[in-house]
C-alpha cells in the first residue's frame, strides 16, 4: 500500500471516527471549554445539572445519537445547534464533558436536604 | 370650624388650635399689603413716635427671628396626611416640597409619617410596594415634579401592575410666573401627573387647603379600594408655602374604607355548580390573598373540593405544605379551572414556545378543548388602554369583574350546598391521589437539589438550603423574589404564612427587588420578624443605595446576593437568536453574549455593603464556606443591623 494510500485511508477512518463514533475519541475538557463558550451552561447550568430553563443533561446524559441529534434538530425553545455553530468534534466533546460528570449523591445522605 | 365628620384621631384640634393662636398675633403685628399701605399714608402724618413695641425692637436685642404670624398651609397637609395612619414616607428630597417636608419633620415631629431618606424615587415607590405586602398598609411618597416622577415611574408601573397601592405626591411650580427661574422652572410641568397616568387608578391637582384635604383622603380610599393601584397628587409649591388665609375654614374629610366588590350571585352559582360536579376541578391563584384570611377561604374552598391548588406566585395564597399544593403541570387534566385574580389567564392555560417560527413563536394550549374556564378577577374593573399589562384574551365561560377574596365566603358556600351527596366519596379519593403525587414531587425536587450540589459556582438548590438552615427556627419572612432561583424556596421551604413569600414586581422592571425587601423588611422590623432577601445582582446595581437606606433607619434584614454575574435572560435570549441564525454568539471578554454580562471586572458586593454601612461578607465561590459564612451574617442581622453575603452562583 503506498504511502498516499495509507494516508487517505488513515484519513477516511478519521472522518468516520469524527462522524459515527466520534464520542469515542472525544475530549472532556475540551467539551468543557466549548460547553461554556457556546452558551449550553446558560439554561442547563455548568455542571448540567438543569434548572427551570432547561433541563438537567448531567450526570448520566443521553446516550450520544439521541443527544446529537436532538441538539440539530431541535425546533422547541431550545435553538439548535448546527455545524456552522458547533462543529462534529466540539458537540462529541460536549458529550464527553457531560459524560465525565459525577453521579450526583443520594439526597437521602446529605443533611442539609434531610432538615 | 369643626366638622362632625372629622376623624377623632385626627391631629386637627392642635392645628385649629395653632390657627388661633396664629390669629392672635396677626392682631399684634398684622401683616398689611402693598395696596393698604398707599391708601394709610393719605391718612397719617409723616412720622408717628414708636410704639412700645417698636422701641423694644430697635433697641432690645430681639430674642428669635420674627415668627410667621400664620401657619403654612402645609402644616394643615400634614394634618390631613396623619389623619390616615401612614407611618413611612420614603422619599429623596427636592425643592418643590421643601415646605411639605419642613412641615411633616418640625410641624409633625417627623412621625406618623417618618421620612425616610432615600437615594432615588424608585427605590421610594418599591419600598412602599414591598411594606404593603407585609402589613396590608400604603406609604406615601413625596417626589420631585418631573425629575423625581420620571425616576418613580418604573416603581409605579410595578406597583400598577402588581396591584398594590402607593400614594406618590409630587412637587410641582404651577404658577408660571410666581416659580423660582432656573432649575426649578426645568422642573415644572403644566400637569406632572400626566407622566403617570397611564398607570395610576387616580390623580388630581388640589388648588386649595380644603382640595388638598379631599383629594388626598379620596386618594387613599381609591388605592385602597380593590383592586388596589397607585394614586398621584400634585402639589403646587405655593399651595404649601402660603400662609393660611385669615378665617379659612378647613376640615379634613372623614376616611372610611370602601367594601370590596363581590361577585354577581348568579355567576357564583352557576361557578359552584360547575366546580361542584367536575372530575378534576383545578383552583389556580396568583395575587388572591388580599389579606391572612384568604389564605383560610382558599384551604376552606380547596379541601371542600379536595382538588389541586396552582399558585402562580403574585402573592403567598396557600401552605406550600399543604397536600393540595400542586405544581402547574396539573392544569392539563383539569375539566374545571377556576381562576382567582390571575395576573394571566391567557399564558395559565396556554404556553407560548419561542421557536421562532415566522419570528413570532408558537402558541400551544395546556388544557383540553373541553375544559371550562371560570374567572374572578377584581382587574377587569380596571384596564387602561395604553399598557399591554392585560395580557392576552382569553374567553373564560364564567367571568366575574369582582373581588377573589370578597367573593370566596360565597362561593365557598355555593360549593357545599352544590356538591351532590354521591360524588363525596369520590371528592375524598382526588385528595388521597393529590397527597401521594405532591410526596413523589418533593421527592423528585430534593433528587434534582442533589444535582451538582458541589459545584462552583454555587448551585442555587445548594444555596436555598445553606440558607434554611440557619433560619429554618426563625419566624423568617422572604422579602425578596425567588423567581430568578429556579424558585427553590418556594418548591423546598414550608411556606406557610403570608409573610413568608411575598411575590414579585408585578411589572418585572428591574430595580424592585433590593429596595421592595427593605420595605418588606421595615415592616417586619416592630414584629421581631427575619427578614432574608435572594438579591439577583442585575436587579440590585439599578438600585443599591437602597441599602444604604437600610443602614441609615437600622432596618435588619439579609441579603444574600444571588450573583450569576449576567442579565441572565438575556443571555439566553442572545443566544438563543444567534443559533437560529446560525452565527456564534460574540463573547468579547465575557462569559455571555456581548451586552449581557456583569463581569470583567466583576463587582465586588460585600465591599458596595461596607461602604454603605451594611456589613458585608464574600465573595462565596466555595460552597464549602456558605454555611459558616450565612451564619455570620444571620448574627449580625439578629443583632439589629443588615447585612449582605455576596455568593456567586449558578445561572438560575
Amino acid at each position: 500500500m503506498s504511502n498516499v494510500v495509507r494516508v487517505g485511508v488513515a484519513a477516511l477512518a478519521a472522518c468516520l471516527l469524527i462522524e459515527t463514533g466520534a464520542a469515542l475519541a472525544a475530549s472532556a475538557d475540551n467539551g468543557k471549554k466549548v460547553y461554556m463558550a457556546v452558551g449550553c451552561w446558560g439554561c442547563h447550568g455548568t455542571v448540567g445539572q438543569g434548572g427551570v430553563t432547561g433541563p438537567k443533561l448531567a450526570p448520566e446524559p443521553l446516550p450520544y445519537e439521541a443527544f446529537s441529534a436532538f441538539v440539530r434538530t431541535t425546533n422547541r425553545a431550545m435553538p439548535p445547534y448546527r455545524e456552522p455553530v458547533l462543529s462534529n468534534s466540539d458537540l462529541a466533546d460536549i458529550h464527553a464533558y457531560l459524560e465525565a460528570q459525577p453521579k450526583a449523591a443520594d439526597h437521602k445522605t446529605i443533611p442539609l436536604l434531610n432538615q | 370650624m369643626a366638622r362632625k365628620d372629622s376623624s377623632p384621631n385626627v391631629d386637627r384640634r392642635k392645628f385649629l388650635a395653632g390657627v388661633a393662636v396664629a390669629g392672635a398675633a396677626t392682631a399684634v403685628a398684622p401683616k398689611v399689603s402693598a395696596a393698604a399701605v398707599g391708601a394709610a399714608e393719605k391718612k397719617l402724618p409723616s412720622a408717628l413716635p414708636p410704639s412700645a413695641q417698636q422701641i423694644a425692637a430697635e433697641v432690645g436685642t430681639p430674642k428669635a427671628l420674627a415668627q410667621a404670624t400664620r401657619p403654612d398651609g402645609s402644616d394643615f397637609m400634614v394634618d390631613v396626611i396623619k389623619s390616615l395612619d401612614i407611618e413611612y414616607l420614603p422619599s429623596n428630597c427636592a425643592s418643590s416640597f421643601r415646605g411639605l417636608h419642613e412641615s411633616l419633620i418640625n410641624y409633625g415631629h417627623n412621625k406618623k409619617p417618618e421620612f425616610l431618606t432615600v437615594n432615588h424615587e424608585e427605590i421610594a415607590v418599591a419600598m412602599g410596594h414591598g411594606y404593603f405586602k407585609v402589613t396590608g398598609k400604603p406609604m406615601m411618597t413625596l417626589a420631585h415634579g418631573t425629575v423625581g416622577m420620571q425616576h418613580a415611574c418604573m416603581a409605579m408601573y410595578n406597583a400598577w401592575c402588581d396591584r398594590v397601592p402607593v400614594i406618590m405626591v409630587g412637587g410641582n411650580h404651577l404658577e408660571a410666573s410666581m416659580r423660582p427661574p432656573g432649575v426649578p422652572t426645568f422642573h415644572s410641568a403644566q400637569d406632572i401627573n400626566a407622566l403617570v397616568r397611564d398607570f395610576t387608578k387616580w390623580d388630581d391637582t388640589p388648588l386649595s387647603l380644603n382640595h388638598f384635604a379631599q383629594s388626598f383622603v379620596r386618594a387613599y380610599k381609591i388605592a385602597m379600594t380593590p383592586p388596589y393601584g397607585p394614586v398621584a397628587i400634585a402639589l403646587d409649591a405655593d399651595l404649601q408655602q402660603e400662609p393660611i388665609k385669615n378665617g379659612e375654614k378647613l376640615s379634613i374629610p372623614r376616611y372610611v374604607p370602601t367594601s370590596p366588590p363581590q361577585g354577581d350571585t348568579g355567576a357564583v352559582k352557576e361557578a359552584a355548580r360547575l366546580l361542584a360536579n367536575a372530575e378534576r376541578p383545578v383552583l389556580v391563584v396568583d395575587r388572591t390573598a388580599r389579606t391572612p384570611n384568604a389564605i383560610k377561604l382558599l384551604v376552606e374552598l380547596a379541601e371542600l373540593l379536595q382538588c389541586p391548588v396552582v399558585d402562580r406566585g403574585a402573592r403567598m395564597n396557600f401552605p406550600k405544605t399543604h397536600h393540595l399544593s400542586r405544581a402547574p403541570g396539573v392544569i392539563g387534566q383539569a375539566d374545571v379551572i377556576i381562576g382567582l385574580e390571575l395576573a394571566d389567564f391567557w399564558a395559565t392555560v396556554n404556553a407560548w414556545i419561542d421557536t421562532g417560527e415566522g419570528g413570532h413563536g408558537i402558541n400551544e394550549s395546556r388544557i383540553k378543548d373541553d375544559t371550562k374556564l371560570i374567572s374572578i378577577n377584581s382587574s377587569d374593573l380596571l384596564t387602561k388602554a395604553n399598557y399591554q399589562d392585560f395580557q392576552r384574551f382569553q374567553v373564560v365561560d364564567v367571568h366575574m369583574a369582582a373581588d377573589a377574596e370578597a367573593t370566596l365566603p360565597a362561593l365557598i358556600e355555593a360549593v357545599r350546598s352544590a356538591i351532590p351527596a354521591g360524588r363525596k366519596a369520590a371528592i375524598e379519593r382526588r385528595g388521597e391521589a393529590s397527597r401521594k403525587a405532591k410526596a413523589e414531587a418533593r421527592q423528585r425536587n430534593l433528587a434534582a437539589m442533589a444535582v451538582g450540589w458541589d459545584a462552583s459556582p454555587i448551585s442555587t438548590a445548594r444555596l436555598t438550603m445553606e440558607v434554611w438552615a440557619q433560619i429554618k427556627d426563625l419566624d423568617w419572612s422572604m422579602v425578596g423574589s425567588d423567581r430568578q432561583m429556579s424558585g427553590w424556596p418556594s418548591r423546598i421551604w414550608p411556606m406557610e404564612k403570608h409573610y413568608h413569600h411575598l411575590g414579585h414586581s408585578g411589572g418585572a422592571g428591574l430595580g424592585y427587588n433590593l429596595s421592595a425587601a427593605v420595605g418588606a423588611a421595615l415592616a417586619n422590623r416592630p414584629l421581631g420578624r427575619f427578614s432574608l432577601n435572594f438579591q439577583p445582582d442585575g436587579d440590585f446595581m439599578y438600585s443599591p443605595g437602597a441599602l444604604w437606606t437600610s443602614a441609615h433607619h437600622n432596618i435588619p434584614m439579609l441579603t444574600v446576593m444571588h450573583n450569576n454575574r449576567g442579565y441572565h435572560q438575556e443571555v439566553m435570549h442572545v443566544q438563543r437568536l444567534s443559533n437560529r441564525r446560525n452565527r456564534v454568539a460574540a463573547l468579547g471578554k465575557t462569559t455571555g453574549p456581548i451586552g449581557t454580562s456583569i463581569e470583567a471586572p466583576d463587582i465586588d458586593y460585600a465591599k458596595m455593603a461596607q461602604s454603605m454601612g451594611v456589613q458585608g461578607f464574600g465573595p462565596i465561590k466555595d460552597p464549602a464556606e456558605l454555611g459558616p459564612t450565612l451564619k455570620r451574617a444571620v448574627d449580625a442581622v439578629k443583632s439589629g443591623q443588615p447585612a449582605l453575603v455576596d455568593v456567586w452562583t449558578q445561572p438560575r
